[in-house]
C-alpha cells in the first residue's frame, strides 16, 4: 500500500488497528437473524392489494416474529411493497382490538360484552328484523321472499370461503342487500 | 370485460406483462398501487418495450415510463376513441384476427341509429323510462328476444360480469360481410361512430396535442400484429365514472382491432385494489349475483327455475349449461332438502327488484328503511363517496355490526365523527346500537384469496387469534348455527330456507373453528358419492352433483387443495401453473385459442402460446388451452348444435353465445352498443361532441342530501377534482394509518395543485387549503407541484386538483376525508360511483370549525 | 479485504419507483421507531434524511424545468421534466472515518467488509457523528447510542440478503459482492448512458476520497441534486498517525484522553 501513513487506508488491509475481527464483540460474533430461531415458517399471502404477493410468516413460541416476502412466488419473487413490508406491524398493532365493544342505543360510551352473548344478541336482532320487515310477495303478487331491513357491506379483504358462507347465509335469510368494495 | 369477451376478469396475468412490446397504462397508477406487480412492467421496459402512461397526474408510474401524457380527468373515452379512429382511418387493424375472431363483419339491424345521428343518443331512447330499448342494436335478422329491452335494463350489471350469455345468437346464424364493406356491418358502424374523434377534436376535449395522441396510437399499432403484442393496464381510474364500463369497452375494442386478446404480452390487465376483490365478485358478496356469475333471480319473471334458466341461459357456448351450474349450487346450499320436486329449493331464494347496490342501500338507510347493517372489513364512513351522507345514514340504523381489526370510523361515528364535532348530530340522539367485533387477521386464519389475475392462493394459519378475535368464517358459521337453533321450531314459511340450509362444517379446537378446507371442498363441488369434482364439465342437471361455485370447480380436484400449490417459480416455466390455481381450469391467459391463427398455427414463432398439434389432434402449448381440447380448428358446427358444440373450431371466445369477441355489444349494457364520450356528472366543460352532456342513463340521485355542483357554465366550482391512493396507504386507512412505519411516510392529508393554480388561489406549498363542493368543505395541506399540469381545453385553462382519499379521523395519521367532497352519481351498469372526476373550489387557509 | 469478498449494495436509481419498501423493510427488520408524523412539503419525502432511526431514505427530486428527455423521462411533457427517486443508505466506505474515530471499538469492520456499530459497546460519545462525510451515522434519540445501516449484519451471517434489497420490488437495490456489483454497474452505465448523458456512477471509484463505497449508486444527475456530497473525503485523512494509535491503544481511558486533548473533531 502506497499510503501507509494514512491509517484509514489500511482498514481493509489486514487488521493492524484492531478495527475488524479484534474489535468484534462476543455478541456480534454470535449474532444471527431472529428468523433463524423460528419454530416454523408459515406460507401466506399479503392482505393488502390484489397483486397477491407471497409471504413467509416466521413463528416462534406460537408468536409471529417476522413477515417477509416469499421468494418462491412466481408473481412477487420475494418482494414486498411498504404496506406488505409492514404486515407484521398490522397483525400485531397495539391499536388492534381484542374484545367485543358494545354501544347501547343512545349510549354515551362503549361497554363490554362477552363474544357469545354478542352473537346471540345479533341473532335475535336478525330474527326480529326479518319478522318485522319480511316481504312474501310484491304488490302485484310476485314472489319476493326477502327482507329489506338488513344489509351487509364487505368482502373484498375476506377469504373466498368467508364470502361463500356470508352469501349462503344471507341468501337463506332472505337478505339481498349484500355488497362489497368491488362496487366501490 | 364480460360483455366484450365473456368473463369478468383480467384476460391475462401480471407476469405476462414482461412479454409485451408496448404497455399502455391508463386509469391506473400501477407503480404506486401495485408496486410489486409493476416489476413485470419494468422487466418489459428493460427488454425494450415502450411503456406509456396517460393520466391526469404525473405520478410515480409516469416517472419510470417512456412516455407520459397528461390528460383531463373524465375524457378517456375521447382519447381511446381517437385511437380507434387512428386505427380505422389508417387501416392498422389486424385484419385476419378481426374478420375471424370478432363481430366486426356482422351486419346490424338497419333500424339502428348512432349518437352521430341523434346528437348523443343511440336509437331506442325512452325518455320517460330513462332507458334504452335495445332492439335496434341487435344483429340483423336475428330472432330478437321478446323481452330484450326489459332485459337490458334489469340484467345489465350481470351481463357485464358474465358476458353476452343469454343472447340467442350463434355466430353461424349472423349475417356477415367478411370484406367489412357493408355500411351496416359493425366495422363500418364503428368507423362512422368514431369519425369525428379526429386528433384535432380529441386534443381539444382531452387537453393534449394532436401529435401526442397520434404518437400513442402509432406506438400501439406499431407494436401489434403477428410478431408483436401490446397490453393495456387499468384500474379504478377507469371504473369510477358514470360511464365507467364503457371506458373498458373502448379498450376492449382497441385490443380486438389490434388482435391483442388471448395472446402473450397482450390482453387487458385489470388491476383490482383489494386482496380478494376478484374473489368477492366470483363468489359474490354482491346483490345481483350468485356464485359463479349466476344472476340473482328477479321478482316476477323468475318465479320458477325453468323460466329463470330460459331467461338467462344461452343455447350456445358454455353458458348453455347454466342449468347444471344452478342446480349444483342449490344442492350445495340446501343439500338433501333440494330435490327435483321442489325445484332444488329455487323458490326459497330471495328475489331482487331493481338496484339494491351499496349507494341505494345507504340512501334507503338514511330514509330509515334499513334497520340492521353488517359492516365487515369495510369502512363506508371514509371509503365511500359522500362520507357525510354515509355517516348520517349509519346514525339512522337500529343496529350495526362492525367487524374489523381496529376501531374504524364506521364504528365510532356516533361519538367522534365530524358531524358530532360540528353539532349536526348529537350522540345522545343517535339510537344505533353498535356491536364492534374484533376480527382475526389473515395470519390467524386459513383460506384462499383470489388475486387480480384470477389466481386462488391459500394462506395458512400462523398463529391463533387472541381474545375475542374471530375469523369471519367462524363468526358467520356460529351466527348461522345460533339462528338455526333459535328457529328450530318455527313453522313460519319465511324460515323454511334457513331451516333447510346445509350448514354442517367440520370444526376443530376449543373455539370450534371451521375447517376452511371443508368450505373450499364444498365450493369445488362433489359428485353423487361425495367425491371431489375436477371440472365444471362434470356438473349435472339432475341434482346428483353439488357445487358452490362452478367456475372454481377443480380447485379441490382429487381432494387436493390446489390453491395451496406452491412449486417455486424458479422450478417451473414462466407461466408457473403449479403455483396456486387460476379459474377457470387453472388457465392463465384467457381466450388463448386466439394466440393461434384460424388454422391453429401460432401467429408467429415469437408470440407462440397455444396451438393445434396435428399429430396428436389436440390443442397444446404453454398454458391450459381455453378451448375444447380435441376440437379441430376447422370444425364447423351443424346448424342445430347446442352449447359448446355450436361453436366453431376458430371461435375463441367460448363463453360468448357466438364464440367471438364483441366489438359491438348488441346487449348486456344499458348505455349503448359502443362507447361514446360523455362528460362526467360534474364537469367544468360542456360536451364538445353532442348536445347531450353526460351519460343519459347514468344513475343520479336527485335529493336534498345529495346536491350536485352546478354544470359547466358555473364559476362556483371551476376546478376538476380527482381522487387516488398512495403507495404508503391502503383505501380508507384502517390497515395503514394505524401503523407508525406507514404513517410516517405519508403523515398528513394533502392535495396536489399546479403552481399556476396555487398562484390563482394564493396557495402555498406546505400551507393549508380548504376544498369545497356542494357536499362538504374539508381542509388539506398543500403540495404545489409541476407534476400537476394546467390543461388547455378549447380557449380555457382547466386546473385539476388531486386528493388521496385515505384519511379519516381515527388512527396515528388523521385528517379530513377526501370522499366527503364527492357526490353519489353512478355508472348505470355496475352502480360504481364517479370518484375520478368531479368539480370543486379551492381556497387558501383552514376550514371553519363551526 | 478485496472487492471479491466484500459485500455491498448497488442502488440503481433508474429502476427506483419511490415506493419506500426499503424504508419499511429496514425499520421492520431492525426494529426502529418512526421518526415523526409531519408533512414536509418536500415532494413525497416525509422522512427527510438518514438518521439514527432511518437507515434507508428515499429522496424525491422533481425536475420540471429542463429539456425533454430519455429513458426515465416523459418525452411528451411540455417542458420536459422528470421525478428522480433514489434510496440512500450508509456507504460502508472503504476508508470509514466513523470507524477511525470510534474510541471504544464499537464500530468495526465485519468479515463482509461492512462497517457496523456494536450496540453492546457503543457508549454514545457521538464522535463518529461529525466524522461521517455523508451525515449518515447519528445517535438514536431513544437509546443515545450511535446507529446506522449494518447492511443487515445478522442476516448476512446467515447467508441472507439485507431486508431492503430483499423487499425492493424493482431490483433498484441490488446486493452482492462488490466486484460483481461494480461490473454490473459499469454495464448498466453503458446502457443507460447512451440514452441519458448525465448518468453516472457514484461511489464506484476506488480512488475517490473514501476509497470507494461499499454501497454505491447509479444516478442520472449530479450527486448534489440528490443531496449527496459530490466529492466526499474521509475526514480522518489528515489526522496524525499518533492519534489513531492513541485511540486504539486501549479502552475507554485512552478514549477519554483523546477526547480531552484533541477536542471535538471537525466534520469536514
Amino acid at each position: 500500500m502506497k499510503h501507509s501513513g494514512w491509517p484509514a487506508l489500511r482498514q481493509l488491509d489486514g487488521d493492524p488497528f484492531a478495527l475488524g475481527k479484534a474489535a468484534q464483540s462476543a455478541r456480534s460474533e454470535e449474532l444471527e437473524p431472529r428468523t433463524k430461531s423460528a419454530d416454523r415458517i408459515v406460507k401466506s399471502i399479503c392482505p393488502y392489494c390484489a397483486v397477491g404477493c407471497g409471504q413467509n410468516v416466521y413463528v416462534k413460541d406460537e408468536r409471529i416474529i417476522q413477515i417477509e416476502g416469499d421468494p418462491d412466488s412466481p408473481i412477487s419473487r420475494g418482494r414486498l411493497c411498504p404496506k406488505g413490508s409492514a404486515t407484521r406491524e398490522l397483525v400485531q398493532s397495539p391499536r388492534r382490538e381484542y374484545r367485543v365493544k358494545y354501544r347501547r342505543p343512545y349510549g354515551s360510551s362503549w361497554e363490554e360484552l362477552p363474544l357469545e352473548r354478542a352473537i346471540d344478541m345479533i341473532a335475535d336482532r336478525v330474527i326480529a328484523t326479518r319478522a318485522q320487515t319480511w316481504e312474501d310477495r310484491s304488490a302485484d303478487g310476485a314472489m319476493l321472499n326477502r327482507t329489506m331491513g338488513i344489509a351487509s357491506l364487505g368482502g373484498a379483504t375476506l377469504d373466498n370461503e368467508e364470502n361463500y358462507l356470508m352469501k349462503k347465509l344471507y341468501t337463506a335469510l332472505g337478505i339481498v342487500q349484500v355488497e362489497n368494495q368491488a362496487r366501490i | 370485460m364480460g360483455t366484450s369477451f365473456g368473463r369478468g376478469g383480467a384476460t391475462t396475468f401480471q407476469q405476462d406483462l414482461q412479454n409485451a412490446d408496448c404497455i399502455l397504462i391508463m386509469g391506473s397508477n400501477m407503480a404506486e398501487n401495485h408496486p410489486v406487480g409493476f416489476q413485470w412492467v419494468m422487466e418489459a421496459r428493460e427488454r425494450g418495450a415502450t411503456i406509456i402512461h396517460v393520466d391526469p397526474r404525473f405520478t410515480r408510474t409516469s416517472a419510470v415510463c417512456n412516455f407520459y401524457l397528461p390528460i383531463r380527468a373524465g375524457s378517456d373515452i375521447a382519447f381511446l376513441g381517437g385511437i380507434i379512429h387512428y386505427i380505422l382511418e389508417n387501416r392498422r387493424e389486424f385484419t385476419e384476427y378481426v374478420v375471424n375472431y370478432t363481430n366486426a363483419p356482422v351486419i346490424i339491424d338497419e333500424r339502428f341509429q348512432d349518437t352521430e345521428d341523434l346528437d348523443g343518443f343511440f336509437s331506442g331512447w325512452d325518455a320517460e323510462q330513462n332507458a334504452y330499448d335495445i332492439q335496434s342494436w341487435q344483429y340483423k335478422d336475428m330472432p330478437v328476444h321478446a323481452a330484450a329491452g326489459h332485459r337490458a335494463r334489469d340484467t345489465a350489471a350481470v351481463s357485464e360480469a358474465t358476458g353476452g350469455h343469454g343472447h340467442p345468437i350463434a355466430h353461424h346464424d349472423a349475417v356477415c360481410d367478411e370484406t367489412l364493406q357493408d355500411p351496416n356491418c359493425v366495422f363500418q358502424l364503428l368507423r362512422k361512430h368514431f369519425q369525428r374523434y379526429t386528433p384535432e377534436t380529441v386534443s381539444q376535449i382531452c387537453g393534449i396535442t394532436p401529435a401526442a395522441l397520434e404518437r400513442v396510437a402509432k406506438l400501439l399499432c406499431d407494436n401489434s400484429g403477428r410478431e408483436r403484442t401490446a397490453a393495456f393496464v387499468y384500474s379504478v381510474g377507469w371504473t369510477q365514472h358514470t360511464v365507467g364500463v364503457q371506458y373498458i369497452r373502448a379498450a376492449a375494442i382497441i385490443q380486438l382491432l389490434l388482435g391483442n386478446i388471448g395472446r402473450p404480452g397482450g390482453g387487458i390487465m385489470a388491476l383490482r385494489g383489494h386482496t380478494s376483490i376478484q374473489g368477492s365478485t366470483d363468489i359474490p358478496t354482491l346483490y345481483d349475483l350468485l356464485p359463479g356469475y349466476i344472476p340473482m333471480p328477479q321478482a316476477g319473471p323468475h318465479d320458477d327455475l325453468q323460466t329463470f334458466l330460459d331467461h338467462h341461459a344461452s343455447k350456445t357456448g358454455f353458458w348453455a349449461h347454466m342449468d347444471a351450474y344452478t342446480v349444483s349450487l342449490l344442492k350445495a346450499y340446501f343439500g338433501d332438502a333440494a330435490t327435483p320436486e321442489n325445484q332444488f329449493g329455487f323458490g326459497w331464494l330471495p328475489r331482487i327488484t331493481g338496484d339494491h347496490s351499496h349507494y341505494q342501500t345507504m340512501l334507503d338507510m338514511l330514509d330509515g328503511k334499513v334497520n340492521g347493517f353488517f359492516c365487515v372489513g369495510e369502512n363506508p364512513a371514509v371509503g365511500s363517496a359522500h362520507g357525510g351522507l354515509q355517516r348520517r345514514a349509519l346514525a339512522k340504523l337500529d343496529w350495526l355490526v362492525v367487524r374489523d381489526l381496529v376501531e374504524i370510523e364506521s364504528a365510532s361515528f356516533w361519538y367522534d365523527g365530524p358531524e358530532i364535532e360540528s353539532g349536526r348530530l348529537k350522540s345522545e340522539e343517535i339510537k344505533t346500537e353498535v356491536f364492534f367485533l374484533p376480527a382475526a387477521a389473515h395470519t390467524e386464519k386459513e383460506g384462499s384469496f383470489t388475486n387480480t389475475q384470477r389466481l386462488l392462493q391459500w394462506h395458512h394459519q400462523a398463529a391463533k387469534p387472541c381474545g375475542d378475535c374471530q375469523s369471519d368464517l367462524d363468526f358467520y358459521y356460529h351466527l348461522g348455527k345460533c339462528i338455526q337453533e333459535k328457529l328450530r321450531d318455527s313453522t313460519e314459511p319465511r324460515d323454511r330456507a334457513i331451516k333447510a340450509l346445509a350448514w354442517e362444517y367440520a370444526t376443530h379446537g376449543e373455539r370450534a373453528e371451521v375447517d376452511a378446507q371443508a368450505v373450499l371442498a364444498e365450493i369445488n363441488g362433489t359428485d353423487a358419492n361425495g367425491r371431489p369434482l375436477s371440472s365444471y364439465t362434470q356438473l349435472q342437471v339432475d341434482g346428483s352433483t353439488a357445487c358452490g361455485c362452478w367456475i372454481y370447480c377443480g380447485v379441490f380436484a382429487d381432494g387436493i387443495n390446489r390453491a395451496a400449490s406452491r412449486t417455486p417459480g424458479i422450478d417451473q416455466h414462466w407461466v408457473a401453473p403449479d403455483w396456486g390455481w387460476a379459474w377457470p381450469a387453472n388457465r392463465r391467459i384467457l381466450y388463448n385459442r386466439a394466440s393461434a391463427d384460424p388454422d391453429g398455427r401460432p401467429w408467429s414463432e415469437r408470440k407462440k402460446y397455444v396451438w393445434w398439434d396435428k399429430q396428436k389432434s389436440e390443442w397444446t402449448g404453454y398454458d391450459s388451452p381455453d378451448f375444447e381440447l380435441r376440437k379441430n380448428p376447422h370444425y364447423e358446427p351443424p346448424r342445430d348444435a347446442r352449447a359448446e358444440a355450436a361453436l366453431g373450431g376458430a371461435e375463441p371466445f367460448i363463453m360468448q353465445a357466438d364464440g367471438i369477441g364483441w366489438i359491438w355489444a348488441p346487449g348486456g349494457l344499458r348505455d349503448g352498443p359502443l362507447p361514446t364520450h360523455y362528460e362526467p356528472q360534474e364537469s367544468p366543460v360542456a360536451n364538445m361532441l353532442y348536445a347531450q352532456g353526460s351519460n343519459p342513463v347514468r344513475q343520479e340521485f336527485e335529493r336534498l342530501e345529495n346536491p350536485y355542483n352546478a354544470p359547466a357554465t358555473s364559476d362556483d366550482f371551476p376546478y376538476i377534482i380527482t381522487t387516488y391512493r398512495l403507495t404508503e396507504h391502503h383505501t380508507a386507512g384502517g390497515m395503514t394509518r394505524t401503523l407508525p412505519h406507514l404513517s410516517e411516510l405519508q403523515p398528513e392529508f394533502f392535495c396536489e395543485v399546479s403552481p399556476e393554480l396555487a398562484a390563482e388561489r394564493g396557495l402555498h406549498n406546505g400551507g393549508w387549503a380548504t376544498l369545497v363542493t356542494s357536499r362538504a368543505a374539508i381542509e388539506a395541506r398543500v403540495l404545489v407541484t409541476k407534476r400537476m399540469t394546467p390543461l388547455r381545453i378549447g380557449n380555457r385553462t382547466i386546473h385539476q386538483v388531486g386528493i388521496p382519499y385515505h384519511w379519516g379521523y381515527k388512527g396515528i395519521s388523521v385528517g379530513d376525508s377526501g370522499n366527503d367532497l364527492l357526490p353519489i352519481a353512478l355508472d348505470p351498469n355496475v352502480h360504481i360511483q364517479e370518484s375520478k372526476a368531479a368539480t370543486c373550489d379551492i381556497r387558501s387557509g383552514r376550514r371553519s370549525r363551526a | 479485504m478485496t472487492l471479491e469478498t466484500r459485500m455491498g449494495f448497488f442502488t440503481d436509481t433508474t429502476l427506483c419507483i419511490g415506493c419506500k419498501a426499503c424504508e419499511v423493510a429496514c425499520k421492520e427488520w431492525n426494529q426502529l421507531p418512526a421518526d415523526g408524523y409531519e408533512l414536509s412539503g418536500q415532494s413525497y419525502d416525509n422522512t427527510g434524511a438518514l438518521s439514527g432511526t432511518t437507515w434507508r431514505h428515499v429522496a424525491f427530486v422533481e425536475q420540471f424545468d429542463g429539456e425533454a428527455h430519455d429513458l426515465i423521462a416523459p418525452i411528451s411533457f411540455e417542458d420536459g421534466g422528470r421525478w428522480l427517486m433514489s434510496s440512500d443508505v450508509c456507504k460502508h466506505c472503504t476508508h470509514a472515518a466513523c470507524l477511525d474515530v470510534c474510541p471504544t471499538g464499537a464500530l468495526f469492520r465485519t468479515e463482509f467488509g461492512t462497517v457496523v456499530v456494536q450496540d453492546d459497546i457503543c457508549n454514545g460519545c457521538g464522535y463518529c457523528v461529525p466524522a461521517c462525510p455523508f451525515g449518515v451515522i447519528d445517535r438514536r434519540p431513544d437509546t443515545g447510542r450511535a446507529a446506522k445501516c449494518t447492511l443487515c449484519y445478522d442476516r448476512l451471517k446467515d447467508g441472507q440478503k439485507p431486508a431492503c434489497a430483499k423487499a425492493c420490488p424493482t431490483e433498484s437495490i441490488q446486493f452482492g459482492n462488490l466486484s460483481e456489483l461494480r461490473e454490473r454497474a459499469q454495464k448498466r452505465l453503458e446502457k443507460v448512458g447512451t440514452i441519458d448523458a448525465r448518468a453516472q456512477l457514484y461511489g464506484a471509484d476506488t480512488n475517490d476520497g473514501v476509497g470507494g463505497f461499499g454501497a454505491f449508486f447509479l444516478l442520472t444527475d449530479d450527486p448534489e441534486v440528490y443531496g449527496l456530497p459530490p466529492s466526499p473525503r474521509v475526514t480522518t485523512r489528515d489526522l496524525p498517525g499518533m492519534w489513531k494509535s492513541a485511540a486504539l491503544a486501549g479502552a475507554a481511558l485512552a478514549a477519554a484522553i483523546v477526547l480531552c486533548t484533541v477536542g471535538a473533531p471537525n466534520g469536514e
